[in-house]
């Protein structure tokens, strides 16, 4: 990196191809009558996960942590499919894969299964990685495989001891999804997309987020959600949209539920985002895909310094 | 002390952990796609100079420890402890053998060092990167013999033994750097 912090940290060759793969992903839109659109970035309310820490802007509102909640507005007033390459905000997230402020490409597909968006998905991914294969991988395999586990069935405390084999932990209680995120993010992540694609679909019914409720080949409920990973890096997460209001509202309040738990500040629900669900949203496959990372892997780099000109250090 | 979130957490800053203090090496923001962050922290112990990785959910916090690094004059051993002074109000700081360590095979009197004070006293000591030693004992030295890199040892005035070029003699100063533990080079007195 350049020793000046007025300098960018990413070398300029790296710009250029930040550039050049922005330039594909707009124009495979066009090819395919994708509609690119623009939301705001600084809206009166904000999402209620207790895992987003959203910037909160003085007498206005709050920076996005995603565009999802007005691109579905957009869906339900019947715009088809459309697209936005977007800024988001999301406070306290540093690292080396990680900045304050980044670049989510995000799209839906009104009508698309989940296995057709995956398909669309992977293209974007070769515009800039080239043409790997891609693989799918059930998230319950991947525990079973790397663990020795079932993530929907084994007892808590299976989790916990697996956790602890692996890690040193400066905490001993955690719920059950805490355990399934670290075991996730800590054993399983590094080691999916070495050369390959892959998509880890069928996810528990409890990380769902966004996502409609299925059911997988052994009859056991799972989330209609996929993440793609490449070189062991999250590129991308999407969902089987759930479109129904109600469920939609009773997820928020569970949100709210654990932020007063966990001591969080309120947030107020986003009306327009429930009143759009509630005036119908056409069954949709959507996704979100961090342009800042793709780049990073398209250039070779390892961090996101070294694809963003100016991070949150030198910003 | 204050109390520190993980996304404070930095190179350099100094934290109680289990009942010592330690010293944050590197802090890695890791986070599944949705759900819980955690920080995967590597510190110092620095009782024990261990180093642990440790990874603690995001938003958890470590209550600060008094830790300071002070600048301070090395005065003399009595054989049990080695006594500092701090120079600008002649206050004065004991340290035993074993806080001192190895860094006691490169203090010369008068001379001045980094002390790491932990609740006011002395946890570790630093000497300075480079130091400027009298040899007291080498074999004689060969004249002229400047070009062939031969290497002898040599004992300087504190204890420390390094190897220098086969010219330098007995009685001359020569230049250390205390973390290789290497000679540098001659020194005019």
């Amino acid at each position: 990196m350049s020793g000046q912090l007025w300098q960018p940290s990413a070398p300029l060759e790296n710009l250029r191809r930040r550039a050049q793969i922005l330039g594909q992903i707009r124009e495979h839109f066009a090819r395919h009558g994708v509609l690119e659109v623009e939301t705001p970035q600084l809206c009166a309310a904000t999402v209620t996960d207790p895992h987003l820490a959203s910037l909160r802007v003085s007498g206005h509102g709050f920076l996005q942590t995603s565009p999802e909640y007005a691109m579905k507005r957009l869906l339900a007033a019947g715009s088809g499919p459309i697209y936005q390459i977007a800024r988001a905000f999301r406070g306290e997230e540093s690292g080396r894969l990680h900045n304050r402020e980044f670049t989510l490409l995000e799209w839906y597909r009104p009508g698309w299964s989940v296995d057709q968006l995956i398909e669309e998905v992977a293209a974007i991914a070769r515009l800039a990685l080239g043409d790997l294969p891609v693989e799918r991988r059930r998230y319950r395999d991947l525990f079973r495989v790397h663990l020795g586990l079932d993530p929907l069935t084994c007892p808590t405390a299976d989790l916990r001891a697996a956790a602890c084999a692996h890690r040193d932990l400066s905490f001993a209680e955690a719920d059950r999804d805490t355990w399934l995120e670290l075991l996730m993010s800590e054993v399983i992540e590094p080691r999916l997309g070495t050369g390959v694609l892959t998509f880890v679909v069928d996810y528990p019914p409890s990380q769902a987020a966004l996502a409609r409720l299925d059911f997988d080949e052994q009859g056991d409920p799972v989330a209609g959600r996929f993440e793609l990973y490449a070189s062991g890096v999250e590129l991308a997460n999407g969902y089987d949209e759930l479109v129904d209001a109600g469920e939609q509202r009773a997820r928020f309040a569970a949100d709210l539920r654990q932020r007063q738990a966990l001591g969080l500040a309120e947030v107020a629900l986003d009306e327009n985002f429930l009143a759009a669900l509630a005036s119908g949203l056409p069954p949709s496959s959507g996704v979100a895909l961090g342009v800042d990372r793709l780049v990073m892997l398209a250039a070779g780099a390892t961090t996101l310094a070294e694809v963003i000109a100016f991070p949150a250090s030198r910003a | 002390m204050p109390t520190y979130s993980t996304n404070e957490f930095k190179a350099g800053l100094k934290v109680m952990l289990d009942g010592d203090p330690c010293s944050i090496l590197e802090n890695e923001f890791v986070k599944p796609g949705k759900g819980q962050a955690f920080n995967r922290v590597k510190l110092r112990n620095l009782k024990t100079s261990r180093v642990w990785e440790k990874t603690f959910k995001s938003g958890d916090t470590l209550e600060g420890a008094d830790v300071i690094d002070r600048e301070l004059q090395y005065l003399y051993s009595d054989g049990e402890f080695f006594h500092f002074m701090e120079p600008e109000n002649f206050e004065q700081y004991q340290a035993s053998a074993a806080t001192v360590g190895d860094a006691s095979l490169w203090l010369r009197e008068q001379a001045m060092c980094t002390v790491t004070l932990y609740n006011g006293a002395p946890l570790a000591v630093s000497p300075p990167n480079f130091v400027d030693l009298e040899i007291v004992d080498t074999e004689p030295g060969i004249r002229g013999d400047t070009a062939t890199g031969g290497t002898k040892p040599a004992k300087l005035s504190t204890g420390a033994v390094v190897k220098v070029p086969l010219f330098v003699n007995q009685g001359e100063i020569v230049r250390c750097d205390t973390r290789s533990g290497e000679y540098v080079s001659r020194v005019k007195a």
